[in-house]
């Protein structure tokens, strides 16, 4: 028997890992961007194993809507990246100071 | 020990050491294969908690094409490693600090709400139990605006896409359907009309006849050139 704690402080670990991959790859965008998808991964296991041990069906709904937006943000994400590299040449995080913020 | 709790150490093992190996590896495409690694790893733990056709989705949608758009965009991207590493020495304690302090907090919480909360894990399902079948009951009566909501952010996302990646390079051929279909047959085509008494005349001449080739080839290609 798999106690319901495994699953969620599995998914608080990676969630964990995610906000470092984060602060230690400031400079690249895409390792950003997979570290997004990391902490979405991490939020999706603690919502199916809620789903699993409450057994309610909605949590994996839930999942399913996340794993939508989570796929079109990365299509966004990753066009707005190639026109980025398109006009400056370079996606490093320091050169993106057009808007002078 | 369980085979069930075996398989969930094994795997969660090796999806900790593949988020790990996202977060610090050099290579963007080293790191876009430890995510591929990652997600395999995390389909089969949401199989032990029996959300099947979320597993497979997660293979077929994420695997199979979220993260082969990430692998095409960091090939066709020519990025240099070295300037995007500086200050990640600088960062590393910070990091390390804040993803202690993360995960201790919320494991805490875990242990003080869930573990002693007497929540068992429930037992397995029957045979004929179809996780897809209850998902899709859910999905198209209890949440179906939610799920066209889904459909029209998708579309969204496809249109916002193409349109910020697609661009006119004004060198490069492209055809005009509109005017290729409204083209006369007296704008391709022009009726020359030349003398062929001499062709005839020569036929019987061995010597001349090559020049004669040559002169209808070259009034054949003249006749091409005005076709095409």
């Amino acid at each position: 028997m798999i106690p319901i704690s495994h699953f969620l402080t599995l998914g608080a670990i990676l969630f964990g890992l995610s906000i470092a991959g984060i602060f230690l790859n400031r400079k690249n965008i895409i390792i950003i961007l997979m570290s997004l998808e990391l902490m979405l991964l991490a939020v999706n296991m603690n919502f199916i194993a809620f789903s699993y041990f409450l057994g309610d069906t909605a949590g994996q709904v839930f999942v399913f809507f996340i794993l939508t937006v989570a796929a079109a943000e990365a299509a966004i994400g990753l066009a707005i990246l190639v026109v980025l590299f398109r006009n400056r040449g370079s996606i490093n995080v320091d050169d993106l100071d057009q808007l002078q913020g | 020990m369980d085979l069930k709790l075996l398989v969930f150490w094994v795997f969660s093992l090796v999806l900790i050491g593949a988020a790990v190996g996202v977060i610090t590896t050099r290579n963007p495409v080293q790191a876009a294969l430890f995510l591929v690694l990652a997600f395999f790893n995390s389909a089969i733990i949401w199989m032990l908690m029996e959300a099947e056709f979320l597993a497979i989705t997660l293979v077929l949608v994420y695997v199979g094409a979220v993260m082969v758009l990430f692998l095409f965009v960091v090939m066709m991207l020519d990025i240099n490693l070295l300037p995007m590493r500086e200050g990640y020495s600088k960062h590393l304690p910070w990091g390390a600090a804040i993803v202690v302090a993360v995960v201790v907090q919320i494991v805490l919480l875990m242990r003080v709400k869930w573990a002693g909360s007497g929540i068992e894990q429930p037992a397995p399902k029957p045979a004929d139990y179809s996780n897809t079948e209850e998902l899709g009951l859910a999905i198209y009566t209890d949440y179906l605006f939610q799920f066209e909501v889904a459909a029209v952010i998708l579309l969204v996302a496809i249109i916002a896409a193409i349109a910020l990646t697609m661009r006119r390079r004004p060198d490069t051929k492209y055809q005009r359907p509109h005017e290729q279909v409204k083209v006369q047959k007296a704008d391709r085509l022009r009726v020359v009309s030349m003398n062929s008494e001499d062709n005839q005349d020569l036929t019987g001449k061995v010597a001349k006849a090559p020049a004669a080739d040559a002169a209808a080839g070259n009034s054949g290609v003249s006749n091409q050139g005005a076709k095409s």
